[in-house]
């Protein structure tokens, strides 16, 4: 996994100033708000099903143990094979194994975060095995070299003159005078150039949104269908999932099922969702001839009865970025993480380490309103506040927000001395602000000055005025 | 120690459990034999009739095509029409499934028909739809001799069939038929839920239809 987040600062001036990013991003915030709200509005039980899908995964996270092993049952059973991962290395290795027992040349990959978890394409290559990015995002931003920015929409940063510049530059066996001024073309195109591929691959990975304990089922959900052709050609298909993706049983998922495409995409359900359960069977014409589940912890198990437990809900839906005010700001790539915006500013340190993390949850205004969309009722703002907690008490804030920090908590802790200081700023800042009402520039405040005029107090404090307010 | 062990032992250690505890292997078991239901969204739960017509509703609405015939027997006019009104050869392949023997295709002297899994060079493919959801509009489809699962994804036009009896509500309704049919437990290799043709919004968020999968989606809905 890239981990670029130590310089998160850098990063996310460097997207504000970046004006195509900036226009790309808008796209976040007409593509996903909207249709959210019209989704779970057309659905009167879509709350009541958020309560029930967080209370089914606090469930299954409780008794993850026996869940796994059922799920390990029932998947030997249906003739499936199981190989868990402590970690990145164990699970590419497994990978690597397979793919050089059956000498493949080519892998297809449906979309997973996990194997960008993990760095799955840079191992596969360094082995000398082409993965292929089949999902049309996940494919752009491979062209590009890119990682994904969002964990639905990988992506969302591109503009569509970048995608056509990025398949004149790459599918050069095509006729240089055809037009690709439409998106329509743009898919066309990589439809065409995809399929040959799905067909001659030998081995096809995908992720995956969910596992089913009672069945030994995985599930996928997606709209393209690229994930489908992934496990259906191949004669082998490994899923790459975590742990905490279990679900007890296929009435639990149904529950997950009526949140997640609502809160991702705005639609109802997705165009696919496809349950697999081992390998083809006696009589069966086409599917994989083995079937393989990697299941990757990575840290996960001991997030377990930590204060980042609920973290372990996520489904991956993505709404909690398509909401968040500093995601639509500077884009998921100057988060630095595979996982982006607030669910990956709680996960990143979890996963990585606060040490290196440490400025993801700082990025955050506390607004609420990933926790406000969030299908699973994830208590995002709070986490983020632990891992804030954390990075004070290990004294990994840097010392002037620390030394700025002790002030105002000296100040805080004497409220008599609070109330005179406070008074005296603001009748001395709206004195001095009176004429224009804003000022460009203050000391101390040229971090925010630079970027927007800082509002002249009123004069009064907000004790002040509370304290003046008509009592009924 | 194996990866599997030292997994489990962080997640117990993490929990503060050992894995033997009786009520928690019980809570568990119990939760696997008898899958409780959860919450069933009041849309669906309708009489049959109006059931089919959510069903076409809500397939229409992502874009899907119906057509709805009384018999069987009408099925090879349907076929022949709407391959004529698309402009797309008389021909379509299909699995082993009965329900296609029972097909009088004489009645459609051009329309050919061929069986068997699909290698990527047919244009339309034709499937019998285990069950239909109305709360979504969506299809659910088996692996298998009868439906090969390639002919879901690689031919550009899907084309299925579903007998109106074989609406029902809600997903929950689906496991129901696979629990009987398969047993408490198992399941087919491959289940589709398929929700419209296939659609990608990954440039610049517009939704596009035809991604990798079929460009259309046409039910036949019989009965």
């Amino acid at each position: 996994m890239f981990l670029t987040t130590e310089t998160f600062k850098e990063n996310a001036v460097e997207a504000l100033g970046n004006e195509q990013l900036q226009r790309a991003m808008h796209n976040v915030e007409a593509g996903f708000i909207g249709k959210r709200k019209a989704a779970a509005d057309r659905l009167p039980e879509f709350d009541q099903l958020r309560a029930n899908a967080r209370d089914i995964k606090n469930h299954t996270l409780a008794h993850l143990d026996l869940y796994l092993e059922a799920y390990e049952a029932n998947l030997t059973a249906a003739g499936g094979l199981l190989h868990f991962a402590r970690n990145s290395e164990e699970a590419r290795s497994v990978v690597l194994d397979i793919c050089k027992r059956v000498n493949a040349r080519t892998v297809t990959k449906g979309k997973s975060m996990i194997s960008e978890e993990i760095n799955l394409n840079e191992a596969l290559s360094a082995a000398g095995v082409d993965p292929i990015e089949t999902d049309l995002g996940e494919y752009i931003i491979q062209l590009r070299g890119e990682h994904p920015s969002h964990i639905i929409a990988p992506a969302v940063h591109v503009l569509k003159e970048q995608v056509e510049a990025d398949f004149r530059r790459v599918h050069t066996h095509l006729a240089p005078e055809r037009n690709l001024d439409e998106p329509e073309s743009l898919l066309g195109e990589a439809r065409a150039v995809l399929r040959d591929k799905f067909l001659k691959s030998d081995i096809g990975v995908t992720g995956a949104n969910f596992l089913i304990a009672e069945t030994g089922t995985s599930i996928i959900v997606t709209n393209e269908g690229n994930g489908d052709l992934t496990q259906t050609l191949p004669r082998i298909h490994i899923v790459i999932a975590s742990i905490e993706k279990l679900v007890p049983t296929l009435d639990d998922v149904s529950q997950i099922l009526r949140v997640l495409a609502r809160s991702a995409t705005g639609q109802d359900f997705s165009v696919y969702t496809t349950l697999s359960t081992g390998p083809r069977r006696p009589g069966d014409p086409d599917g994989p001839e083995e079937y393989h589940v990697i299941l990757l912890d990575n840290g996960r198990s001991s997030m377990l009865g930590s204060e980042f437990q609920d973290m372990l809900r996520c489904i991956r839906c993505g709404a909690c970025m398509n909401h968040c005010p500093v995601y639509h700001a500077v884009g998921g790539h100057a988060y630095g993480s595979v996982y982006p915006g607030p669910m990956g500013a709680v996960l990143t340190p979890s996963l990585f380490g606060v040490d290196k993390a440490g400025h993801l949850p700082n990025a955050s205004t506390f607004c609420g309103r990933c926790e406000s969309v969030c299908p699973m009722m994830i208590p995002l703002p709070k986490m983020m506040r632990h891992w804030r907690e954390r990075e004070f008490e290990r004294n990994l804030s840097p010392a002037t927000f620390r030394a700025g920090l002790s002030v105002w908590a000296f100040f805080a802790t004497r409220p008599w001395l609070y109330h005179l200081a406070t008074r005296i700023g603001m009748l001395v800042l709206g004195f001095a602000g009176k004429a224009r009402g804003r000022f460009s520039w203050l000391p101390l405040a040229g971090g925010w000055t630079k970027y927007r005029d800082l509002p002249a107090p009123a004069g009064a404090t907000f004790q002040a005025a509370w304290a003046k307010r008509p009592r009924t | 120690m194996s990866a599997r062990d030292d997994i489990l032992a962080t997640i117990r250690r993490s929990l503060g459990v050992t894995g033997r505890e009786p009520t928690r292997r019980d809570v568990v078991e119990q939760r696997l034999m008898r899958s409780p239901r959860g919450l069933i969204p009041k849309r669906a739960d309708l009489p049959p009739a109006e059931q089919v017509a959510l069903f076409i509703k809500m397939a229409e609405a992502v874009s899907a095509s119906i057509a709805r015939v009384a018999s069987l027997d009408e099925v090879p006019d349907a076929l022949a029409g709407f391959l004529r009104a698309h402009n797309l050869p008389m021909a379509l392949r299909h699995g082993e499934d009965a329900i296609f023997t029972a097909i009088p295709w004489d009645r459609q002297k051009t329309l050919e028909h061929r069986s068997g899994r699909s290698d990527g060079n047919d244009l339309v493919g034709l499937s019998h739809a285990l069950a239909g959801v109305a709360e979504t509009g969506t299809l659910a489809l088996v692996s298998g001799n009868d439906n090969p699962t390639t002919l879901n994804f690689l031919p550009d036009t899907h084309i299925v069939l579903i007998d109106a009896k074989d609406i029902v509500g809600d997903y929950e309704s689906v496991w129901d038929r696979l629990r009987s049919r398969y047993g408490r437990g198992k399941m087919p290799r491959t289940l589709n839920f398929v929700t419209g043709p296939s659609r990608s919004g990954d440039i610049e968020q517009k939704i596009l239809l035809g991604a990798h999968g079929p460009r259309q989606l046409h039910i036949v809905v019989v009965g």
